[in-house]
């Protein structure tokens, strides 16, 4: 079994030293999202500054993989234009899904390549989602909110 | 050969693992298995496994519905399951073994027809129910759900900080209100053994029943409910030695001959037209449809294997190995045990947290030296709460678990502290 391939130094770094983290204002949608089964929890923020994610600020309690992803996905989708950072987020999730079989591309995903490894731990998967499925999520929310606005 | 629990019982740690050959299996990378998540399901030995098997190669048929040869074979085998686990517990009558699928809906099960009975047991608005912070899921979820259907009030005892029952409020807690008492008899996350006698005592003199959850505790230590004096056990075969897909509710006859049914279907009628029906006498009134047979039959053998080794011995070697782990666990730098700290009073489930590492990650750690143990929150969400935890790794240990593989799990976490640089 292959540990170092599961957490690589970049993932375990990102773990000391998550970036984006914390709760900030404004944003126009936050969620919640849980894994049942292991408990790991995120709030999770978006701002949107028209097309443009101006912030992700989260509250993540979990393992290092989980925690370790919502840093990357703070770096990958910070500044990007909605239509970019959702492709980030769909290539990421095409990895993650891929049982170890997709090569990740390094420009779209940078950091996020580390997470190859997880993609062969089945059970680790989902704590590697967490963050974006909550990010897709909150975003979905906020584009409707300001669209309603 | 090791002898953990003395020589004059005789018991011998090799000589059982023998019976279970998943013991000797290696894992990823040849690593040999060392299985601490016995709380979590217990393994089964060849001689259960064995008589599934033959049950279902030799005398499959459905029960009670068959009047062939074979029909005959499988409702005495059946039955004669029943007759092992009545005897095991120390049932006064056959008749107060339910078999359910597992513990949970031996407890829905109870929770179910208390809300649905009419007389003195019934639990409706104005009534209460009284729970506990150390609960699985599975004893507080149902009475919610009966507390909701009904609006009766749940009420809970507290948990100190050494993991133990809060007792200090017993009789404004279970009082006159009181309709039903539910309570685990061990934790399976702080590994706590409850003092049933009190609440018993305090439940009984205000006229409320009392449900053990003995999920935890059945398969460890010896039971006789015949004195326990609880009005229901609720346990599953799966964490016995005993196949899944079967659990029992033990209950008071008397009790369960005033309850109404609980599924409705096959076997658990008198006589039924398209206007009514009529119900049978229990245990059949609360096992409708077609039964966990060859299940029964797997819990009967297992039953007589733990009878075999002896419930004392097993006991004896639980109360060991829990001292010989919490000793080892707590020469780890920054692990810190979530429950009673010595063992006493206290059954062969520990959880913990190591500062610096997710649960998950030791457990993965821990996974890849081939050590099985289980991190979350194991089902008791509200216990991790009171200990202001998210999660827990937790190891569990059984009859068949060594001081070897003891001194393993506490270099595994030495080494995942290691692996994660804290």
């Amino acid at each position: 079994m292959d540990l170092e391939a599961l957490y690589q130094e970049i993932i375990l770094d990102h773990y000391k030293s998550p970036h984006g983290a914390g709760l900030r204002e404004p944003f126009e949608a936050e969620v919640h999202h849980v894994n049942p089964t292991c408990g790991d929890e995120i709030t999770l923020r978006v701002h949107l500054d028209g097309d443009t994610v101006a912030d992700v600020s989260y509250d993540a309690l979990g393992c290092s993989i989980s925690q370790a992803s919502a840093s990357v996905l703070s770096d990958l989708v910070l500044g990007k234009p909605v239509e970019q950072a959702l492709a980030t987020q769909a290539e990421f999730q095409r990895l993650m899904q891929g049982r170890g079989t997709v090569e990740p591309d390094e420009e779209t995903l940078e950091d996020g390549i580390a997470f190859a490894g997880v993609a062969k731990f089945p059970a680790r998967v989902k704590c590697a989602l967490l963050p974006w499925m909550a990010w897709k999520d909150a975003t979905a929310q906020a584009a409707e909110t300001k669209e309603n606005a | 050969m090791t002898l953990v629990a003395g020589q004059e019982t005789g018991y011998d740690v090799a000589r059982i693992r023998e019976d279970f050959p998943v013991l000797a299996r290696r894992m990823a990378d040849d690593k040999a298995l060392v299985y601490l998540d016995s709380a979590n399901t217990s393994h089964k030995p060849q001689q259960v496994v064995d008589a599934i098997a033959d049950h279902y190669l030799l005398h499959n048929a459905n029960v009670a519905r068959a009047m062939h040869q074979l029909g005959a074979e499988a409702s005495e085998a059946f039955e004669t399951g029943r007759d092992k686990v009545a005897a095991f517990i120390g049932a006064p009558s056959r008749d107060e073994v339910v078999f359910t699928k597992n513990a949970s809906e031996a407890l829905n099960l109870v929770a179910r027809v208390l809300g649905d009975a009419t007389g003195e047991h019934a639990v409706g608005a104005g009534d209460e129910i009284v729970i506990t912070e150390m609960e699985h899921h599975s004893n507080i979820v149902p009475w919610q759900q009966l507390r909701d259907r009904n609006g009766a009030t749940l009420r809970w005892f507290g948990v100190t900080d050494e993991g133990r029952l809060d007792l200090s409020n017993l009789d404004e807690l279970v009082n006159e209100r009181t309709k039903v008492v539910s309570v685990t008899w061990v934790s399976n996350m702080l590994g706590t053994i409850n003092p049933l006698a009190p609440i018993i005592e305090r439940a009984h003199a205000v006229g409320a029943l009392v449900v053990v959850d003995g999920s935890q505790a059945v398969p460890q230590i010896p039971v006789d409910v015949s004195t326990l004096g609880a009005d229901f056990v609720a346990f599953t075969g799966h964490k016995m030695v005993g196949p899944t897909g079967i659990g029992v509710l033990w209950g008071r006859y008397d009790l369960l001959a005033q309850l109404p049914p609980f599924l409705g279907g096959g076997e658990m009628i008198e006589t039924v037209t398209m206007d009514r029906s009529t119900f049978a006498a229990p245990p059949s009134r609360f096992e409708a449809g077609t039964p966990p047979i060859a299940q029964a039959v797997g819990l009967g053998a297992a039953a007589d294997y733990l009878t075999a080794v002896g419930m004392e011995n097993v006991a004896a070697h639980e109360q060991a190995i829990t001292a010989y782990a919490l000793k080892g666990l707590q020469t780890v730098e920054g692990l810190r045990v979530v429950g009673p700290s010595e063992a006493v009073e206290r059954g062969g489930a520990i959880s913990f947290t190591v500062d610096g590492v997710h649960p998950h990650d030791v457990s993965q750690v821990l996974d890849s030296l081939g050590i099985a143990v289980r991190a979350g929150h194991h089902c008791a969400k509200p216990a991790h709460l009171r200990f202001g935890v998210q999660s827990t790794t937790r190891a569990s240990f059984y009859l068949y678990t060594t001081e070897a593989e003891i001194d393993a799990l506490v270099d595994g976490i030495e080494r995942t502290r290691r692996f994660f640089k804290v």
